[in-house]
């Protein structure tokens, strides 16, 4: 979970629905944001693997990039190949700083009249800033959309036969990874996303404040949708093995570390952290990011120290008890040559060594959308 | 509103002590405001039958799904039960604190101090 800043939390314009709803509040990236309601995280989490739940995630950044050099420029500060985008596709990217490490993991979104770049809230102000310094370069414009754009993931197995009854688009014909633009109870032009964090299929939806009540009320209307929270936000991206910034990736690992090698696109030409990144590769990656269990019950957590072959190796990223598994699930960096399935190491948990092993990831092998 | 039950005591770290037939024997728990506060409960990690500890001791861990806390003794004593159902079950303690989700028995070595009644815990937790 990302840290809270000093001074006034900001609040998303579904602050006073969570409040109604009995939320417990918390603060997360500098917004006062619901980790739960009063059904429990373990609930949360089943009714997005069952059925479908409803996140607020307006407090993610959102940048325009508009104008003739738009594919060029995010093409320049991301890793990801965006001329290689249709319209009306979306993909996965990093934005990398010069020692091919990332500044941020992203989406980048490709319309007709120009990109959306969704970012982490927590990494927002530092991203706008970091690939501000190359635009000057490109001809195009980029604007900071993060304080007017409200986004709602609805995510679940039954996602799209609750939001079909409310919007005009044709869901069956967006594909994974694409989107459309369309009515969503009443409100026009809503980006209508098949995009998620949860390995379940579902849907992102992008809209103005303003409308925010009224796309949330027409779904919790329909009565199939159960409200959910950061908590099951966490513990459903981690059984799909989904990357967190802060966690997972940070500014000390490049995308070649953390099992991302296939967001990278050397050969689409330069982009910031490609040389770093061409370099590794040559010299070879020295550590990778795992997935583990352990066979006793105990619960690996974010940064309980880690040992390989007896020697201190950083600590575990993520961790938590899989709801959907029940069984202890994290995530480390381990030495290249020790990642391979079933290689034994060590997490200290409170002074006591637990043997632990490497497991493939995903750690959750049923989600509607692999 | 968190259930306070009046006949038990309670500790400034949220375990109750509640009496049985046995004047020198105390089971003890978490409060219900205690596993509201840490949501839904998978793991407690209990000492074993014969461990003794002193008051304000760590005697244990608990579990949930995005916190851990430790459990601290509330009394000098030995632990004389433990209740290992909460193995397969840890989310009795959120279903039940003061029932079948209890914790460990103590026999006491030395008469409690500085536990709360429940006026006091609830003026505690700011009820």
């Amino acid at each position: 979970m990302g840290s809270s800043e000093a001074g006034a939390l900001k609040r998303t314009p579904f602050h006073d629905i969570h409040v109604a709803l009995g939320a417990k509040m918390v603060p997360f990236a500098g917004y006062e944001m619901p980790v739960q309601y009063p059904t429990g995280i373990t609930v949360e989490h089943k009714a997005v693997r069952e059925a479908c739940g409803l996140f607020d995630v307006a407090h993610m950044g959102e940048f325009l990039v508009r104008g003739p050099g738009a594919v060029d420029f995010v093409n320049y500060v991301t890793t990801n190949n965006v001329a290689a985008l249709t319209v009306g596709q979306a993909h996965y990217s990093g934005i990398l700083n010069e020692r091919g490490t990332f500044e941020d993991d992203c989406l980048v979104y490709r319309e007709a009249d120009g990109l959306m770049m969704v970012v982490n809230a927590s990494n927002a102000a530092k991203d706008f800033a970091h690939i501000s310094r190359h635009l000057a370069r490109f001809d195009c414009t980029l604007t900071d959309v993060s304080d007017e754009i409200a986004l709602l993931a609805l995510q679940g197995p039954k996602a799209a036969a609750i939001l079909q009854p409310l919007t005009d688009v044709a869901l069956g014909s967006v594909g994974y990874y694409h989107f459309a633009r369309g009515t969503v109870a009443g409100v026009r032009d809503v980006i209508v996303s098949r995009t998620g964090y949860t390995g379940e299929d579902g849907f992102e939806l992008y809209f103005p404040n303003a409308h925010a009540a009224t796309i949330w009320n027409a779904l919790m209307a329909t009565g199939g949708v159960t409200p959910t929270g950061l908590g099951c936000r966490d513990s459903l991206r981690l059984e799909m093995g989904m990357a967190l910034y802060g966690n997972d990736i940070d500014d000390t690992v490049t995308p070649l570390e953390a099992g991302l090698a296939w967001i990278v696109k050397l050969a689409k030409g330069d982009f910031v952290g490609r040389d770093a990144l061409v370099r590794q590769k040559e010299s070879g990656v020295p550590r990778k990011l795992v997935g583990f269990t352990f066979d006793e019950r105990a619960i690996p957590r974010h940064g309980y120290p880690v040992f390989c072959q007896g020697a201190p190796s950083g600590m575990v990223c993520s961790g938590t008890m899989s709801p959907s598994l029940g069984t202890p699930v994290g995530t480390c960096y381990l030495p290249a040559g020790q990642t391979a399935e079933g290689t034994p190491f060590e997490v200290e948990i409170r002074g006591k060594r637990v043997p632990a092993r490497v497991v493939k990831t995903p750690f959750y092998k049923q989600g509607s959308h692999l | 509103m968190a259930n306070i039950p009046a006949d038990l005591h309670y500790t400034a770290d949220h375990e109750y002590v509640k009496g049985t037939s046995d004047p020198n024997v105390f089971v003890i728990g978490i409060t219900d405001y205690a596993q509201d506060q840490l949501g839904d409960i998978v793991f407690v990690e209990l000492p074993k039958e014969g461990a003794s500890y002193g008051a304000h001791d760590t005697f244990g861990t608990i579990e949930a799904v995005k916190a851990v806390s430790e459990l601290f003794s509330p009394v000098a004593g030995e632990v004389v039960e433990v209740n290992s159902a909460l193995d397969g079950d840890p989310s009795s303690v959120n279903r039940d604190p003061y029932g079948a989700g209890w914790m460990i028995k103590m026999r006491l070595s030395s008469p409690p101090s500085d536990l709360m009644d429940a006026a006091a815990y609830q003026k505690h937790i700011g009820g």
